[in-house]
């Protein structure tokens, strides 16, 4: 059975279409990345998997079970997390604080924050300082790691590398086979094709609300990407 | 003499204002919601009070206080899930509307079921007695008690606040309630926690003021006044700011009364808080965290 399962869904804002009849399936170990270009989508689909929006049509199954009326909370509860676009920690919160309320559905699993500190050694000598204080990478890094305290099954990555120096974005890429390992598949949305196709298992090219072409990057030529990417 | 008894009364009777103030700020921290029924709020649990010590003879309201403040929890999570949940995420004049009418309710509700007259809750020889400080100054032990508890809430607050899982979700919701949604917290249910727990503190101030004056249906007006001018002294978000607030509040009252006379009282006020608003419109201890 698959992971996840986006059956024909269509989202609206509104009266303003988003999504045209996405069908979408990502299996368990998976780094399924969706790419395109600015307003093509695909936050909007990951905001339909976390539960912030509600698809009009179609159906989401997790593990085959529809969650798509069941709120956030309930989906964290399954295993489902978030690391949002623009980062999100809580500014008034310190860092060990963040962490700790990414545990705050208790759910089981290997990752503590003793584990989150060991992946992203940069934030232990920070866990007192309050997170509005810390860098746009160590912010990234936070994000990452309080999603993980959820101990997902599945962790939804809304633009990771957006706005971080390259050095940054590489250090964050290398913790995906760690992740992987811990038993957590990988949804991730970018706009910055070059590194997460070195990683990716999968991808979906996302354009004006539909997707113009899936498959395994390695079978996908850079022409063909650019093609789906720009719709040219 | 007159000077230090009026600063002294002054002191303890912002400790009541600030239990007053304390859960108008946690309602306002965690939702944005200008609640303007927080006074009528105030006003209700003496008067439940009232009922419970009028249907056992003899019963004393000291010791009514805990079984209202388990009513107040219950009714505040009940209305937040119920009724203002609905309009915390509808933009300010919403909630500002609704809570408006809210109390007006509650205030002819009062009116309708106890009449407009005065009541008042009868604690016994506690009322009377005091500390004899020297000839001309006393301390009464009601007030002091007051203070001591407004003293005591403000503390169990923060320790609630700052280290409770519960706590820490308050605040995660009151930075960033998307964020918070997708973090695995039911935001519904914390925010009706948040009201319950602003009721259920708001009883303690409403009871004891019960026992040491008497009250009306129409007081609400004022207690919320109050409130919002202990808050934005001491400045948003810091509770000891908010017992700050209350005590500046209650000192410049009773001043103002000694210097210009009784009827100025009120008005002392609200001219120091406008003073204070003019200089310092952050507040005293402001604590506001931005991204």
């Amino acid at each position: 059975m698959s992971l996840l399962q986006i059956e024909n869904a269509s989202v609206f804002y509104e009266d303003f279409q988003a999504l045209y009849d996405i069908n979408i399936t990502v299996e368990e170990g998976e780094i399924f990345a969706c790419i395109g270009a600015n307003g093509a989508g695909k936050s909007t689909m990951l905001k339909t998997v976390a539960g912030v929006l509600v698809p009009k049509v179609g159906r989401i199954l997790f593990d085959g079970r529809p969650i798509d009326h069941m709120p956030p909370y309930k989906r964290v509860e399954l295993g489902i997390s978030s690391v949002p676009e623009g980062r999100r920690v809580f500014p008034s919160l310190t860092v060990h604080e963040n962490l700790l309320i990414g545990a705050y559905r208790n759910r089981k699993g290997p990752w503590t924050t003793d584990a989150v500190y060991d992946l992203f050694p940069l934030l232990r000598p920070l866990k007192k300082r309050q997170a509005s204080g810390l860098s746009g990478g160590e912010q990234q890094a936070l994000a990452i790691g309080r999603a993980l305290m959820a101990n997902p099954r599945l962790i939804l990555m809304d633009e990771v590398s957006l706005g971080l120096a390259p050095v940054v974005i590489k250090r964050i890429y290398e913790a995906f086979p760690t992740l992987l390992e811990n038993g957590c598949t990988i949804l991730v949305v970018e706009q910055d094709v070059q590194h997460v196709l070195t990683v990716a298992t999968h991808v979906a090219c996302f354009l004006e609300g539909r997707i113009a072409l899936q498959g395994v990057p390695s079978e996908l030529t850079n022409e063909q990407i650019t093609a789906a990417y720009f719709g040219v | 003499m007159d000077w230090l008894n009026a600063i002294i009364q002054g002191i303890l009777l912002g400790g009541l204002y600030s239990l007053f103030a304390v859960g108008l700020s946690l309602v306002f921290g965690t939702m944005r919601l200008t609640n303007l029924a927080h006074g009528d709020l105030t006003v209700l649990p003496a008067y439940i009070a009232l009922i419970i010590v009028g249907s056992t003879p003899r019963f004393n309201p000291l010791y009514a206080i805990p079984m209202v403040m388990v009513i107040m929890f219950v009714f505040g999570y009940l209305l937040q899930r119920g009724v203002l949940n609905f309009v915390v995420n509808s933009g300010d004049i919403a909630g500002v509307i609704v809570t408006f009418g809210m109390s007006i309710v509650i205030m002819n509700g009062l009116q309708e079921a106890f009449t407009a007259n005065s009541q008042g809750l009868d604690a016994g020889q506690i009322e009377n007695m005091s500390i004899t400080l020297s000839d001309q100054l006393a301390i009464g032990w009601l007030p002091l008690i007051i203070f001591i508890l407004a003293v005591v809430v403000i503390a169990a607050l923060q320790l609630y606040m700052s280290r409770t899982k519960m706590g820490r979700a308050f605040r995660a919701v009151s930075d960033d309630q998307e964020a918070a949604r997708l973090m695995g917290i039911n935001t519904k249910h914390i925010w009706a926690v948040a009201m319950g727990v602003a009721l259920l503190i708001v009883t303690i101030g409403g009871v004891m003021m019960g026992i040491r004056t008497t009250f009306n249906p129409l007081l609400g007006a004022d207690r919320l006044i109050f409130a919002f001018e202990a808050v934005i002294i001491g400045g948003m978000g810091s509770s000891w700011g908010t017992l700050l607030g209350g005590v500046v509040l209650g000192v410049a009252q009773l001043l103002g009364a000694l210097v210009f006379g009784p009827a100025w009282q009120i008005l002392a006020g609200h001219v120091v808080f406008v003073i204070i608003l003019a200089l310092r419109p952050r507040g005293f201890l402001a604590k506001t965290v931005t991204a």
